[in-house]
Formats: structure tokens, sequence, C-alpha cells
């Protein structure tokens, strides 16, 4: 794409993770050497009601704070955010800069309404559609690994953060640090992890589930030059062979 | 430091045996560190971590041999004021309560200045708001207390996000106002708050403020120091003004009965006592300039387009500032640290070659636009537009003040300069 700059808006609903992969995709970042920032729009803390998360990311230093007005990258966690206008910005386009990238977590290719096909035409947006939630249902037996899907999708397009980092920053996010994002965050990994008897269970169906749409990108041919694959084997045993939980 | 040095200058002097839901023996963990001075603190190695804001001020307050927090939780400072009850649960802070509400609050930390002990306080828009009529008698009544202030809509319709029009409302009190531009800032700055604002010659409380989430709720890259260490802790003994004693308080606040009176000899006190107190700002500068490293930062500073801003606005004027600069053009940019003291001097002289000036604002009122056109009025030719300006909480788009730079260019605009 020839940008030195990514600003990527995450749209999608309450309880999806959002939020959490905005946090995960920008420490995984960081943990590669690159700069980003993230800043996620604060309304009702709610289900299903609408979420955006904003993250910057460059190789160079970030001053630039705030909400993204004008992404050159959307992620749409959710069909609805769509069809069904969930979401603070709307259309969902709006504010994407010419030739910009929308990842759609969909398994089949969302009917636009003729306004919004031209929306994306006249600005030359490039619809990737990722079935993250298929995904995520198939490899690591829950939806809630859906942004986990998402991160992974989206990394592979950017061709950062590489695809180890990204699995440290869901280490860092499960085990160590704990990355907080917010109280009700905090509830829905104590059930989660009820789900998953031991946390290093929790943490490789993460990291398949990164590795599966990471590689879903690439094979499908949206993956950035610098997008490359490792061993999927070797991800999951660096991330999980050393807890003892 | 040896060891022996170290234990002479840290201030353990208080034995905390049996606390309550305590162990046995347990020492508070702000007894453990070392004291070095401010500017000792500055120089010492630092490691960079990648943080809210919120977790940055916990850092910094650990840092900052606090004695007494009150707060009363509001969004956005709730968190801060969360992660600062972790703070008094270790022991880096002496004490620490939650307030019924601001007035309260900002009525009980004024209390605890006058008792000699450093003190801290922090909320956001209409909780300032709530508390300003306690908040605007700190500065006479000559109460040195740091109060972290994230900013938030105080404005209607209500909304929890960050404008910071709620900072003109501090601009006349007499209080000491630092406007910080990011998670570093809010880091540094709060320590040199507090040692400012205790000097013997400025005696006065010291807002911190910064915007709400865009700071607070977002990470950034925060250097310090190693948790072991803190500033040195408040010289109650040193005050400019005697230290109340609360075992046996004072029958009535004010020494001097014509004071509460309206009566010639009144007015001439309050008019003294004013003075003082706005001397008292100006004296701070000496510190401020030496601790920041200068009341303003200028980047650029010959371009004949400058940025005039303070805060998260800064921000996104560095980043057109870089994007002009992709694009061959020289911008420039003065970053306001404090805006009482406000630096009317350094601005004018930064500012004299400037033709074109923006002032972007995350605010309706545009109070640092009115300040610099009153501090550059008959003292520049340049052309002075009152914005890019945004709020009710939306963020400033960079692309916002390159418009306003292309349309300035290319004279097409209507807008309104001074």
């Amino acid at each position: 794409m020839g940008v030195k700059r990514y600003n990527v808006r995450m749209a999608g609903l309450g309880g999806q993770g959002v939020v959490t992969a905005s946090h995960i995709l920008s420490n995984g970042v960081v943990i590669s050497g690159g700069h980003s920032s993230l800043v996620p729009f604060f309304g009702s803390e709610k289900r299903n009601a609408p979420v955006e998360s904003y993250v910057r990311i460059s190789a160079d230093v970030i001053y630039e704070i705030g909400e993204i007005i004008y992404p050159n990258i959307i992620m749409i966690f959710h069909p609805s955010v769509i069809t069904l206008g969930k979401s603070y910005t709307m259309p969902f386009y709006t504010g994407l800069k010419e030739g910009g990238v929308c990842v759609i977590n969909t398994g089949t290719p969302i009917p636009f309404t003729a306004d919004e096909q031209k929306g994306l035409d006249v600005n030359d947006t490039k619809v990737y559609n990722v079935p993250c939630t298929e995904i995520a249902n198939k490899v690591a037996k829950t939806d809630l690994a859906t942004n986990m899907g998402m991160c992974g999708a989206i990394a592979a397009v950017l061709g950062m953060p590489d695809l180890v980092s990204l699995g440290g920053s869901v280490k860092d996010r499960f085990i160590g640090k704990g990355i907080v994002v917010s109280g009700g965050t905090a509830a829905l990994d104590s059930a989660i992890e009820k789900k998953f008897a031991k946390k290093a269970k929790l943490l490789e169906a993460n990291m398949r589930t990164l590795y599966a749409t990471y590689k879903y990108v690439i094979d499908k041919g949206w993956g950035h030059p610098d997008a490359n694959l490792v061993d999927e084997e070797e991800l999951v045993a660096n991330a999980c062979g050393t807890v003892n939980v | 430091m040896s060891p022996q040095t170290a234990e002479a200058k840290s201030n353990s002097t208080s034995k905390h045996v049996n606390v309550p839901g305590k162990p046995e023996g347990w020492v508070p963990a702000g007894d453990l560190q070392e004291i070095v001075t401010l500017e000792e603190m500055q120089k010492l190695p630092k490691e960079t971590i990648f943080m809210t804001g919120s977790e940055a001020a916990r850092e910094s307050i650990r840092r900052a041999n606090v004695d007494m927090a009150i707060a009363y939780p509001i969004t956005p400072q709730s968190e801060t004021m969360q992660q600062a009850g972790y703070l008094f649960d270790e022991g880096y802070i002496k004490d620490y309560y939650r307030a019924e509400e601001e007035i309260g609050t900002m009525s009980a930390i004024s209390g605890a200045s006058r008792a000699g002990v450093r003190s801290l306080t922090a909320t956001s828009g209409p909780g300032l708001m709530r508390g300003t009529e306690a908040i605007a008698s700190w500065p006479g009544a000559r109460t040195p207390i740091v109060m972290l202030n994230m900013c938030r809509v105080i404005n209607t319709p209500l909304a929890i996000q960050p404008d910071n029009t709620e900072i003109s409302f501090l601009l006349n009190t007499g209080m000491l106002v630092m406007h910080a531009e990011n998670q570093q800032d809010f880091f540094d700055w709060p320590l040199i708050a507090f040692i400012v604002s205790e000097e013997v010659d400025v005696t006065l409380p010291c807002t911190v403020s910064v915007d709400g989430f865009f700071v607070t709720h977002a990470r950034g890259n925060v250097a310090m120091c190693d948790k072991k260490y803190k500033i040195p802790p408040r010289d109650g003994w040193r005050n400019a003004v005697p230290s109340m004693d609360n075992e046996n308080p004072p029958a009535r606040i004010s020494r001097d009965a014509p004071i509460q009176k309206s009566n010639f000899i009144s007015y001439h006190m309050h008019a003294s006592w004013q003075q003082e107190v706005f001397s008292a700002v100006e004296r701070s500068a000496k510190y401020f300039d030496k601790y920041l490293g200068g009341l303003i930062e200028v980047v650029n500073p010959d371009a004949e387009e400058m940025i005039i801003a303070s805060g998260a606005a800064v921000s996104q004027a560095r980043e057109a500032v870089r994007q002009e600069e992709e694009k061959g053009n020289k911008v420039g940019l003065i970053k306001v640290k404090t805006i009482r003291p406000w630096p009317r001097e350094q601005i004018i002289a930064a500012a004299k070659h400037a033709k074109v000036i923006l002032v972007p604002e995350f605010n309706q009122t545009g109070w640092l636009h009115k300040d610099v056109c009153t501090t550059l009025y008959g003292k520049s030719t340049a052309s002075i537009y009152p914005g890019p300006r945004v709020f009710g909480g939306m963020t400033m788009p960079t692309e916002l003040i390159l418009d306003w730079l292309k349309d300035i260019r290319e004279k097409n605009t209507s807008r309104n300069h001074f």
C-alpha cells in the first residue's frame, strides 16, 4: 500500500472483544519494535451496543491522538454494523481514505445497498471478507475468539505486527502483564476461563485462531508482502510452552 | 548513595505496627523508598513503558511522597484514583479516602494542606465545577495542593467525552494551571507541580490538567525512573503560612476579623491579598522554567506559519507539522506548558516571525486564543485565526488543521481573524 502509517478504525458489537482486539494489535506492534497508540470510543458498555476502537500503527513515532476520523483501514467485526447500522459511524465507510481497505468478518459478501456500493467504488476501497467467526467456531470451538481472528487477519493485511509478536501480545493479555480493558471484560475473562480448564488451553485456542485467519488472508492473496507465515506448532509452543497453569 | 545515608535521608519515622488488615510488622512500601530531589530524579536512568495516562499518573503519585489523597469518583478521573487506592494499600500514600462529593472533597483536601501535609486530589469536568466554590478559595488560603484534572465536557448536551472548557474556569482563580499534552507529561508534571506549589515564595495550589480519554485511557510511551525513588516530603515547618494544628483547631480560620466585613479596611486587605496571590503565580515561573525546561516548547522557530496550542491539541499540531514537512512546507509550533503562570514574554518572542497563527483548541470558548490575542496585541502583525476548534468531546483530526492552513494560503477563507 506504500503507506508508512496506518490508521485503523474497528467497529463491532459490545461483547465481541473489539476493544481487546485493539489492545492486542497495538501491543503486538509495540512488541515487534514499531510504534502504536489506541483509543476506544466510550459509549455505553453493554452487549450488542455499537463499539468502536481506533489504533494507530507506524514505523515512526506517533504524535496524533484521539479517535480516528479518516482511517485508511476499517475492520467490521459484525455484519450488522453495516446491515443494521449498528455503528457510531454511518455509513460504515465514512472518512475512509482513497484506496483504503475494509476487512469484514463475514463468510458471504454483504449485500451492500446501491449507495454503499457506490461509496466504496468511488473511493477505490478494497473489501476483504474474512469469516473470522466461522474460523473461531471451527478452530477454537467458540465465537468468543472472533476478535483473535480479526487480529490475525489485519496483521496479515498490514504485514505488521509479525505473527510471533502478535502471539506475544495475546500472551500478555491473558498471562503476565494482563492488559485490563474494563471491568466488564474482566468478568468475561472469568467466564471464558471456566470454559477452558487451563489458561494454556485458552491461549492455544486463541493462537490457532490467529494463525488460521492470518493464513486465510495470505491464501486469498490479500496479504502484505511483509506478511510471513511461521510454523503453527512452533507459534503455539512459544506462547503456551512456558505456561504452568 | 550508601545504604546508611539513604536510610538517614528517608522519612521512615512513622512505625506502622499492626495496621488493620495487614500482617504484623508490615512496612508501608513508601517507607522503603529512597528520597531524591526532583532534579536528581529527572537525571536518573529511565525505563520506557507503554501505558495509559491513568497508569502514568499512578506511577507519578507513587514517586510523589503523598501524605493525603481525597477524591470523589467521576469519569474519566475514576480510573486514576482507583489506581491511587492500590498505592494506598501498598503504603505509598499515607492516607486516602473517598469523599462524599466534590464540595466535600475540595474542602477536605484544603484542610489537609492547611495542616502542612502533601495533598492530592483529582477530578473531571462536572466534578470540578461542583467543587469550584472550594477550589476558588484555595489560592487565597495559600494551600499547596495538586489537583489532577482529567478534562471532560461540562456543557449541554451531556457527554463523558473530553473537552477542556473547564480549564477556563480555573484561569482566574489564582491557582497554577498546567496543561499536559500526553502520558509522559502526565507522569512528569504532577511531581513538578508538587515541588513548585510548595515553594515558600509560591505556596499555591496547582492543577495538572490533561485531556480525558485521549490521554487517560489511551496508551503511550512513558519514560520513568525506578519506583524505589521518591521526591522529598513537604516541609510543613517552612510554610509561608503557619500550618494548622488539627488536634487543637483554631476557633476561627481567619485571624483578622476586618477581612470578613465589607468595610474600607477589608477592601484594602482583599486587594493586597489578591495582589500577593497573583504575584506568587508570577514567582512560580522561575521554578516551572527550571523543571520543565522552559514554559513553552518551540518547533521550527523561524516559520512564518505558527500553531500555538496546549494539551492534546499539541499532539495533533505536531502531526500537522510533520505532514506539512513531508510536503515541503515549514510550519512552526509553540507548545504552551503552563497556562498560569502565562508565558507572555516567551510567546511574544517565539511568535515574532509569524505572519499566520492558528490556535487549535478542544473547546468552544477558545480560552487559549483569547490569551494569545491579548498577549500579541500590538506586539505582532500576524493574522491570528481562532481555531480550528472541536468540542463536545470530538477529536481533532490532523486533516482539520491542514485544511485551515490550506484555506488560509489560498485565501479561500472567510474565517474571522484578528
